[in-house]
């Protein structure tokens, strides 16, 4: 269905406020605009991802996951960020999480972006691991697309030893873990 | 533009400011700052109306940096909260409008960067319009050196005058336990040292800095609660020159100069001036558009050629006004920031005590 004000007419500029000069070099005529420049631009940037996420990174190094807790409330975050949001002081305190969780949102990717994406159709999933307060990024793979669901249990399949690095890469994907779904209802204020 | 309401700076801190801070991100960086502005009135997010800050992507690196430094703020339950891809003089200006409208009747500002990840004047350049200048890629150095070179070509400065603002500035800064760069070798040594861009040599150059800054807004009652002297702004405004250098005349600041007069700058005397001036002749160019006199301290932190850290080296020009009002040091003070290249863009503050 075409929009209800397909039909309506635009309405013109006041005279002089919006009108484009004319040109008043000789030859110049005033559809020979310029459509488009070429400016090639790059900036490269020697980036640190900060103290909590060294952490967190160094520990995958080691096969290890390690959130930070809110000195507050206990909640637990991984990745850290180096940073309770909720009450805005620092995490200190690491704690080191299984890598088995509970699947609290997903999707499934048609169009496949980056070098080290699976072959489409694959599903992109939040994966909140036990303990943690807020859900993880991976690609969840060796199940049927249509089987996935919400609730679900995971497990992460790591890269080979000799392969892991201080890298969020060091995690290859998420696979399904025999073990009874997890209620919908404990997911919520996770995703 | 004139105050409706009372408005006053009651509580402002910085970072240590260092040349690179690789061992920490934004979030890491700034949040110990918003701690201490709101520590030292006694203050939780919660008694705060209005969050507003000012960064930027091009500096971080990032896209939305913004969002995760917001971590710092302890946003939950959901504030009201905005971000200026500027300077946090600007976010300071927003956050006055917030309070006069009625919106708020209190506000956290801060603005920060970490400029060591990118080629500082490199990433600069990015400011600069998409079709003419900014294809040439010219550096904020070189452009500052435009300047400069106009200035003493007009007989309006000389090198050694430059140098003499480059020395007495970060003689001051050895007051200022927050600075990067406390105390200058002699003049004459200064001047004996090579360009960096023709007049400019390194002195007179502002460092490069990873830092930050945070000061809270009160109006009224509220703010005399929360601090034993608040500055009040009895004025503010900002304006701006054309992005296009061949149009303006290098040597001078109209922006600057309407943005004191609208503010009131000629009003009273001026105790203290902190001026953003990046560069050393920069500060001459101000000192005319404010109508400075003789005595008016410029400065006592060491300005932002003692430390200049993007996004936030205009929200501490402000903060270290606040703090000499608070002491009682200066009753009546001027506060300016500025973004851009060349003095492009000028914020004008008119800081006062109650007597």
């Amino acid at each position: 269905m075409p929009p209800a004000d397909a039909d309506r007419t635009v309405t013109p500029f006041p005279v002089g406020l919006w009108e484009q000069p004319q040109p008043s070099v000789p030859g110049e005529a005033a559809d020979d605009a310029v459509q488009r420049i070429r400016v090639p631009a790059s900036i490269t940037y020697r980036y640190t991802p900060g103290a909590a996420p060294t952490r967190f990174l160094r520990g995958l190094a080691g096969k290890r996951i390690l959130g930070e807790k809110d000195p507050v409330n206990g909640d637990v975050y991984v990745p850290p960020r180096g940073m309770s949001p909720i009450v805005g002081l620092p995490t200190t305190e690491q704690v080191e999480l299984p890598d088995r969780g509970t699947l609290s949102a997903f999707c499934v990717v048609h169009i496949g972006f980056g070098v080290n994406a699976p072959p489409t159709p694959f599903v992109s999933a939040l994966v909140l691991l036990d303990g943690a307060a807020v859900s993880l990024y991976g690609t969840l793979l060796e199940i049927p697309i249509e089987e996935v669901r919400i609730g679900m249990r995971v497990q992460a399949v790591w890269v080979d030893d000799d392969q892991l690095e201080p890298s969020f890469e060091s995690i290859r994907y998420w696979k399904p873990l025999d073990e009874p779904d997890v209620a919908a209802e404990l997911l919520k204020g996770h995703m | 533009m004139a105050p409706t309401r009372d408005v006053a700076i009651v509580s402002f801190a910085q970072t240590t400011h260092r040349r690179a801070v690789p061992e920490l991100n934004e979030v890491e960086l700034i949040q110990p700052v918003i701690r201490e502005a709101l520590d030292a009135i006694g203050a939780t997010i919660s008694d705060i109306g209005f969050t507003c800050s000012g960064s930027s992507d091009y500096l971080a690196g990032q896209a939305f940096s913004f969002v995760m430094t917001l971590d710092a703020v302890g946003a939950y339950p959901p504030i009201q909260e905005s971000h200026v891809e500027m300077d946090g003089a600007w976010a300071l200006y927003e956050a006055w409008l917030k309070i006069q409208s009625g919106h708020a009747d209190t506000a956290l500002v801060y603005g920060y960067s970490k400029a060591s990840p990118g080629d500082l004047p490199r990433v600069l350049s990015r400011q600069l319009d998409p079709y003419y200048y900014g294809p040439l890629w010219p550096d904020s150095v070189a452009l500052a050196g435009l300047q400069a070179r106009a200035m003493i070509d007009a007989g309006i400065i000389d090198e050694a005058e430059m140098a003499a603002i480059a020395h007495r500035s970060r003689e001051a800064a050895r007051g200022n336990p927050h600075a990067q760069l406390q105390g200058s070798a002699p003049i004459d040594e200064l001047l004996a040292a090579p360009y960096l861009a023709e007049p400019l040599r390194r002195h007179d150059c502002a460092p490069i800095t990873d830092g930050g800054a945070a000061v809270v807004l009160a109006a009224g009652d509220r703010a005399r609660e929360w601090s034993k002297r608040p500055a009040w702004i009895r004025g503010i405004d900002h304006r701006i020159d054309s992005h296009n250098f061949g149009a303006r005349d290098l040597t001078t600041s109209p922006s600057t100069e309407l943005a004191a007069q609208k503010a009131g700058v000629a009003g009273g005397p001026v105790d203290v001036a902190e001026l953003h001036a990046p560069f050393t002749h920069q500060e001459k160019i101000l000192t005319a558009a404010l109508g400075l006199s003789d005595d008016t301290v410029i400065n006592p932190s060491g300005g932002a050629l003692a430390a200049n850290p993007m996004m936030g080296a205009g929200l501490i020009r402000l903060g270290e006004v606040f703090k000499r009002i608070e002491s009682g040091e200066a009753n009546r003070g001027v506060a300016h920031a500025t973004s851009g290249h060349l003095l492009q863009q000028n914020l004008v503050a008119v800081l006062e005590g109650e007597r």
